[in-house]
């Protein structure tokens, strides 16, 4: 069986070659740029107000532009980047501990675990200086030391200094500063703000993303949004998991629209596991909750050794408790990377020495910790963190070691997009989470602010003014032949979902897909386990297309509604981050083959054969895509293998 | 653990809504407060009734999109809990339980528990940030914060605009979360320029938008998931006579 | 409302300390009744000054209630329709009852002028003998007027102890070490006032004062 073909390789036409240094300078001075008076006349429509989405909006309305932005929260303020703890990187060098833009972009495409675009991932480290500047000039309260100048940590096992954060809260702080630069702007009139409106088809129009067909989802009304270039801010794509940490509202529908209508979409099997997330506790779960990884720091992680012991923690003694990351890593220990402190706990939780309910879990144990600091130092430490645990779970971890397992958190994959933040379709940008970034197979702690950021302070908004010197383009009206077709689709769609009237909730689809895409796409992927995940999804699809539940009508508001639509997207792009997974025959980063391991098990990258983005060209429904190759060169970092032993 | 609930119901803004109640069987005393109304809805799109709205989104906390009145209390008996992170095992075992939505003129409900806080995007239009164009920052370490400042200025800031305050206070006032903004932005230097326009804009728009005048009676602060402090209303109130004074 | 909350609160200070003079005796007590009528004199003629403390008291009342009435309507308006399960205080009780107790007060004061300053409704009335006045009001056979007395004074003690914190509010304090010392003179004014007020119609009640 043909699960995918091969076509054209791609290239990245927008980035410019010679010093890595200078590139981003010469790519800002190359691009054609727009007169002041002209902007008035473009309108840019931005679909997500997350860090990307946000900022992009706030910064092209201040560039003039007419913005028209979209969320289907009911305010810009609550999309998902509000979440992030931990901080935000930027080399500040404030430490004078060696880092630099260079150390910086050295340590993300080393992370990437060399799958990113060197390009890239260097103008990424130039930028993050600014938006250090920006954010502080906008009022966001960093954490701050005596003396009045920003604190820094180090992060994720980075040897220099460069995190910057707000406690545990720096998503949000980030985030209300570009809510409230978008807000200012909505106030003068630059913006125009559709809160409740979900993005549902994108219009393409001589080839150019000319708009899209949202959905009003408190009236149901379906309108034709037109504009000069679209943006995509619309986050990533993990809920396709249907337990992760992501917000329940996020989906890939916007994405995956644009994939249909001819986006490629790149690297969907990069998904980001998360070590230290609250268990499961029982079949009405309906997300997990991420604590920050700076519990590693202090806590340690054991299982018991014998399989099915079902002792409390205080009754086995220590020496019947394996510490198995202190085993198996021992210079490491319990500060390995994340992807193999997931997949080592998903190896001990397969042997059946998982603790907690299902035995899905591992021990994460402060009582070494109390023991040596005392109590008061663990709480002023992570106190907080106690108490979110206590809180979800009832137990005390001061008194019972925490139950923590690995959960979706993050995906590096999204829609390929070239230097310039464009997709293969002129005019529509991709910035944040939703583009296939920066990050390459993996991302590093406190990258992903960074990165939503850059793209929409800074570099989206130099770039888009290449393509929009070319405009305004010719005006649109409801009764052009792409509008009229891209609006009966989503009409016809909704139609169809409300019209089965079958027996099963969309939850009940979604959260069956979710086992599918954990059980053969989670931390460890075979050949044979996705390839039979791909029929499970395929038949799966069918039956939600023909027995799914969608109570009420589409013109008031309706949860169930807006839900089966986003969980038919996922259906498909789980399909092809299977496909993705399978294609790529090697382990990389977020990504573990159990075919491609060293003999002790660790991740074997293959670079003489992968060393490549896949992007992949949709080709129709359960279609076997067309995967086009654009090959990674790494003229200043060279690959090297990863080990933490 | 089973309980009865009496749940709001409301199919639009214009209708007329009414309690409705549901024996809920059978719920995880481990579940959330949302994941029990999910099993209820699940239960009740299999039995062919429609589904009970509400709004939510993170489920950790932070987005501040859930909220409800839980037996007359925002966000329920958990004090600085969102109704994301309320857990059943606070609830007794056979406990009637009201769901109502919040009720503030300035918040229409727009079906069942999900009401519309737009006002509160209204709010920060008239003034809540710092003009601060892309671009045209200095560096960070130009401007020195006294890390008293900066701490209280952040825990002003970590207001989620989720409206609990709004909800419980007698007056219907939103004088804590405007109160949050100002305090936030007013405790740093680079709000200072703009400090004055600040809160006359923002308790102008706070008027307008129709919340009730603030009596410092305090449920807010109770009420709220992060804490925010009632002081910062003084501080709100000062602010605001010096910029009327000011301006003569 | 904090302003002229604030004025009145002088005011009940003020009014307290002459009540006390009943303790040292008829004639200092009625002395000091017939001095309040010569404050200012010569400069002003005579009761003069006490109309225009009344003037003035009249004008710090009809703002404060003006106040009130315009911040009740203003929460009436804010939340149209009420919740079926009526909300739990969460707060503080005093800010809770500050309405009821206004319009508890109100009709207290309308009571009391009518009572021992025209004297329409004292057993005594005569308007040269406070002294008297007050021993025949508080009568143990008029226990019901001692009664409507203390409800009163104990409704003056709640809404001052949230007032006087909510005043300082208004006008300013924003420290949580200024709270608490806000919310302990709140108390301690409140409690200095109750015992104030009440100790007089006791005094009498229980013959210490005849």
């Amino acid at each position: 069986m043909t699960f995918w073909t091969e076509g054209e390789p791609i290239a990245d036409q927008a980035a410019p070659d010679g010093p890595i240094e200078t590139r981003w300078e010469r790519r800002q001075f190359g691009a054609k740029l727009v007169n002041p008076a002209n902007r008035r006349k473009l309108t840019v429509i931005v679909v997500g107000t997350g860090l990307a989405g946000g900022s992009a909006a706030a910064t092209l309305a201040e560039a003039g532009y007419k913005v028209r932005s979209y969320c289907y929260q009911d305010s810009p303020r609550r999309a998902h980047s509000i979440a992030a703890q931990g901080g935000i990187n930027a080399a500040k060098n404030y430490r004078n501990d060696g880092d630099s833009v260079y150390r910086l972009f050295y340590d993300t495409v080393k992370g990437g675990d060399f799958r990113a675009r060197e390009s890239n991932v260097y103008r990424l480290a130039q930028v993050s200086v600014n938006i250090i500047d920006q954010c502080v000039a906008q009022g966001v309260p960093f954490a701050r030391e005596y003396g009045g100048l920003l604190d820094n940590r180090s992060f994720g096992g980075t040897q220099v200094s460069r995190t910057f954060y707000a406690r545990g809260q720096t998503g949000q702080q980030l985030l209300l500063g570009a809510y409230q630069a978008l807000e200012r702007q909505i106030a003068l009139g630059n913006v125009e703000m559709h809160a409740r409106h979900e993005m549902l088809e994108l219009v393409v129009v001589d080839g150019k993303a000319r708009g899209i067909v949202v959905r009003d989802l408190v009236t149901g009304a379906i309108s034709t949004e037109f504009a000069d270039a679209v943006v995509l801010a619309s986050g990533g794509y993990g809920n396709v998991f249907f337990l992760s940490t992501n917000a329940k509202g996020c989906n890939v529908t916007a994405s995956w629209r644009a994939h249909r209508k001819g986006a490629l979409f790149a690297n969907p099997c990069y998904t980001q596991i998360h070590p230290t997330c609250i268990p499961e506790s029982g079949t009405h779960q309906s997300k997990l909750t991420l604590m920050s990884e700076s519990l590693r720091n202090d806590g340690r992680v054991w299982v018991p050794v014998r399989a099915g012991d079902d002792r409390l923690a205080a009754d086995i003694p220590e020496a019947e408790r394996d510490y198995y990351l202190e085993r198996i890593y021992p210079s490491f220990g319990n500060l390995v990377p994340r992807d193999i402190a997931s997949r080592a706990a998903k190896n001990v939780c397969d042997e059946g020495r998982g603790v907690g309910p299902g035995g899905l879990g591992v021990y994460l144990d402060f009582a070494d910790a109390i023991a040596r600091l005392g109590r008061d130092a663990v709480e002023a430490k992570y106190g907080n963190l106690f108490e979110m645990y206590e809180r979800i779970t009832g137990d005390d971890p001061y008194t019972t070691p925490m139950r923590i397992y690995p959960a979706v958190h993050y995906t590096m994959g999204g829609l390929w997009v070239d230097y310039d933040l464009q997709s293969t379709i002129p005019g529509l940008f991709v910035v944040g989470e939703a583009n296939f970034s920066d990050h390459g197979a993996n991302r590093l702690g406190a990258s992903a602010l960074m990165q939503g950021l850059a793209d929409g302070y800074f570099v989206l908004p130099n770039t888009i003014n290449d393509y929009l010197a070319a405009g305004p383009f010719r005006p649109l009206t409801e009764s052009d032949e792409e509008v009229v077709a891209a609006r009966a689709l989503v009409e016809e769609r909704i139609d169809k979902l409300l019209s089965i009237d079958g027996d099963r909730t969309v939850d009940s689809f979604h959260r069956e897909l979710g086992h599918i895409m954990w059980e053969y796409c989670g931390m460890e992927r075979t050949e044979e386990g996705l390839t039979k995940a791909i029929s499970l999804i395929r038949s799966l699809r069918e039956e939600f297309w023909t027995r799914v539940k969608v109570p009420g009508t589409g013109e008031t508001l309706n949860q169930n509604l807006e839900r089966a639509g986003r969980v038919a997207d996922f259906f498909e792009l789980a399909e092809l981050m299977c496909v993705d997974a399978l294609h790529r025959a090697e382990s990389c980063g977020g990504h573990f083959r159990a075919e491609s391991q060293t003999p002790d098990g660790e991740a074997l990258r293959h670079d003489d054969e992968f060393s490549y983005v896949a992007a992949w060209q949709f080709t129709g429904t359960g279609e076997p895509p067309v995967l086009r190759k654009e090959a990674l060169e790494f003229e200043y970092v060279h690959p090297s293998q990863r080990s933490y032993k | 653990m089973n309980l009865k609930l009496r749940v709001w119901r409301q199919t639009d803004p214009s209708s007329r809504g009414r309690m409705v109640t549901y024996l809920v069987e059978d719920i995880s005393p481990d579940a959330s407060f949302l994941e029990m109304l999910d099993v209820l809805n699940e239960r009740l799109i299999l039995a062919g009734d429609e589904p009970i709205a509400f709004d939510h989104d993170c489920r950790e906390g932070i987005c501040g999109m859930c909220g409800m009145m839980i037996n007359g209390v925002a966000h329920g008996p958990s004090r600085a809990t969102t109704t994301c992170q309320l857990h059943m095992r606070h609830f007794k075992d056979g406990e009637t339980i009201d769901v109502e939505p919040w009720r503030a003129a300035a918040f229409p409900v727009v079906k069942d528990l999900v009401v519309d806080r737009g006002a509160f995007d209204s709010i920060i239009q008239a003034g809540g940030y710092i003009s601060a164009p892309t671009g045209a920052a200095p560096d960070a370490h130009a401007t020195p914060v006294p890390k008293v400042d900066a701490d209280a200025a952040f825990e002003a800031a970590t207001c989620i605009g989720c409206g609990a305050c709004v909800a419980a206070c007698p007056n219907g006032s939103a004088m804590l979360f405007t109160a949050a903004k100002v305090g936030h932005l007013g405790l740093l230097p680079q709000g200072q320029p703009e400090r004055d326009t600040r809160v006359v804009g923002m308790l102008e728009a706070h008027d307008e938008a129709g919340f009730g005048g603030c009596t410092n009676a305090g449920e807010c602060t109770t009420v709220c998931p992060k804490g925010i402090p009632l002081t910062l209303i003084g501080r709100l109130n000062s602010d605001y006579r010096k910029a009327v004074t000011k301006r003569g | 409302m904090a302003g002229t909350g604030l004025l009145l609160v002088l005011f009940l200070f003020a009014h307290m300390a002459g009540n006390l003079k009943i303790f040292v005796g008829a004639d200092a007590f009625d002395h000091y009744a017939h001095w309040l009528r010569d404050i200012g004199t010569p400069l002003l003629p005579h009761t003069w000054y006490l109309w225009i403390q009344r003037g003035g008291l009249t004008v710090a009342v009809v703002g404060h209630i003006a106040a009130a009435v315009i911040l009740a309507r203003r929460a009436r308006l804010a939340r149209p329709v009420r919740y079926a399960h009526r909300p739990k205080v969460q707060g503080s009780y005093a800010a809770r009852t500050m309405r009821w107790g206004g319009v508890i007060i109100l009709l207290f004061v309308i009571f009391h002028i009518l009572d021992l300053t025209t004297g329409t409704v004292n057993p005594v009335g005569d308007a040269q003998h406070p002294y008297a006045n007050v021993v025949a009001d508080f009568a143990p056979s008029r226990w019901y007027v001692t009664l409507f007395y203390t409800l009163a004074i104990v409704s003056v003690g709640f809404h001052l102890r949230h007032g006087i914190f909510s005043a300082l509010r208004t006008l300013g304090q924003q420290t949580p070490r200024g709270e608490r010392r806000a919310r302990a003179i709140a108390l301690v004014l409140s409690l200095v006032l109750v015992v104030g007020y009440l100790s007089v119609p006791f005094a009498v009640t229980i013959g210490a004062i005849k």
